[in-house]
């Protein structure tokens, strides 16, 4: 699971009101390369929630995404930051590991690189 | 033994390891789903100007149909109850981010993030009651509810479906209008028991313009629409039921309904697969006042 399918998932167990952002608990973490999209990158930003976004990419040993949600503008002019945005975004995997519910503290365990967010009956 | 994998085994049992090699490995359904995945991408109308989207792959399986998103070019996260389908992805090394989850609990997405959805052939699982606990009435408002907020206003969701029968699509329907999606029924190949092919095109806001729904795809290219104006039994038509298009008026004349009235709407029904008395000399046949 890389960063950008962590930054739009959120526990829906019933009665949690806020399940966003999941905590990200990092076993191990891989790296894959992929080719860059600016087109992509400019569409996806206005939907990434940023502090959640910096915040993962540390957790996932990545330290070059400032904490402040960056102008837009530098969407346009900086390929530094559009390089640096892609790699955390999209080319880090969490392989092992889990993502915990902020509100509940339950665990959905990540096996092979796929969180497994199905719900008990009760949680429903 | 019925034929449908829906009434055999729930789905994260039916598919089952040697399943999900089975499925994955037939060319033809590969074949099949492709063109499925295709389809479904063509009527979610993405703007036609080269920018990958961010979509939902809903009951993805092994990634037959995310591999399709993928040659188009777009991102894309998919969904799936069965271990198996999702470990046969893996090995295919599919673009797609995978998630274990089941549909019919909601999907846990943020409000107005996901560019656009499909789901090819999985959605009807969700009007089988497959545990005690399973109520599919509210499976599908879960499951419809979610789709409806996770999606961008204005995005479009597009579901190939299996419905066992018409009460099956129409329930299905039914969930997706009350989440408060417009949209309708797209068929392609109407009259063709194999090639005929069931899509619900939805789209995320208020009616307007940009929710009409598109034609479906007949032998002759032609298309025309599932109310009474709909035309030549003869021709391989397509239909279209379309609920945010005001219903047509019944044109009833002053002797009511006639003999040819009810002979076409018999017919209509027919066509649906509905049982239907057949046509005899007593068919709406006047009755005496004091009957
Ligand atoms: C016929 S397969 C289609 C898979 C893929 N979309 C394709 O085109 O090849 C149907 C899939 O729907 C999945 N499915 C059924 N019920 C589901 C549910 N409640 N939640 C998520 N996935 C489900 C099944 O596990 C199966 O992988």
């Amino acid at each position: 699971m890389r960063l950008l399918t962590h930054n739009m998932l959120s526990c829906n167990i019933k009665g949690v009101t806020n399940g966003f952002p999941l905590r990200i608990e990092a076993e191990k973490v891989v790296e894959k390369q992929l080719e860059i999209n600016h087109d992509f990158l400019r569409n996806i930003f206005p939907k990434i929630d940023w502090k959640a976004f910096s915040d993962a990419s540390r957790i996932m040993g990545y330290h070059e995404l400032p904490e402040e949600p960056p102008e837009p503008s530098v969407l346009e002019s900086d390929a530094e930051f559009l390089g640096k945005f892609h790699h955390a975004l999209l080319e880090l995997h969490l392989e092992e590991g889990a993502l915990i519910c902020p509100e509940t503290g339950r665990k959905f365990p990540v096996s092979k690189g796929i969180p497994n967010m199905l719900l008990l009956e009760d949680e429903v | 033994m019925s034929s449908r994998p829906e009434l055999q085994a729930p789905p994260e049992i039916f598919y089952d390891d040697s399943e999900a090699r089975k499925y994955t490995s037939s060319s033809r359904i590969a074949e099949i789903q492709a063109k499925l995945s295709e389809r479904a991408l063509e009527l979610l109308a993405l703007p036609d100007d080269g920018v990958p989207r961010l979509l939902l792959d809903i009951g993805c399986g092994s990634g037959l149909s995310g591999e399709t998103i993928t040659e188009n070019g777009h991102q894309w996260i998919g969904l799936d109850i069965s271990p198996s389908m999702l470990n046969v992805a893996l090995q295919n090394e599919v673009e797609g981010d995978l998630l274990l989850g089941d549909m019919g609990q909601g999907l846990g997405l943020r409000p107005g993030v996901i560019d656009g959805a499909i789901s090819i052939s999985a959605v009807q699982w969700l009007c089988n009651a497959d545990k005690s606990s399973h109520e599919p009435r509210l499976r599908l408002k879960a499951f419809f509810g979610s789709l409806y907020r996770c999606l961008a206003r204005g995005a479009r969701a597009v579901l190939q479906v299996y419905p066992e029968n018409l009460a099956q699509r129409e329930l299905i329907l039914s969930y997706a209008m009350r989440a408060g999606f417009a949209g309708g029924v797209v068929v392609d190949f109407p009259h063709s028991t194999k090639r005929r092919k069931e899509y619900l095109v939805l789209t995320c806001g208020p009616p307007s313009l940009s929710t009409a729904v598109p034609g479906g795809k007949g032998e002759d290219g032609e298309s025309c629409s599932d109310d009474e104006s709909s035309g030549d039994e003869e021709n391989q038509t397509v239909s279209i039921s379309d609920r945010h298009r005001p219903r047509k008026k019944q044109k009833i004349n002053k002797k009511g309904k006639d003999r040819g009235w009810v002979l076409k709407k018999k017919e209509q029904m027919r066509r649906k697969g509905n049982v239907v008395p057949p046509d005899t000399k007593y068919t709406a046949r006047k009755r005496k006042a004091r009957f």
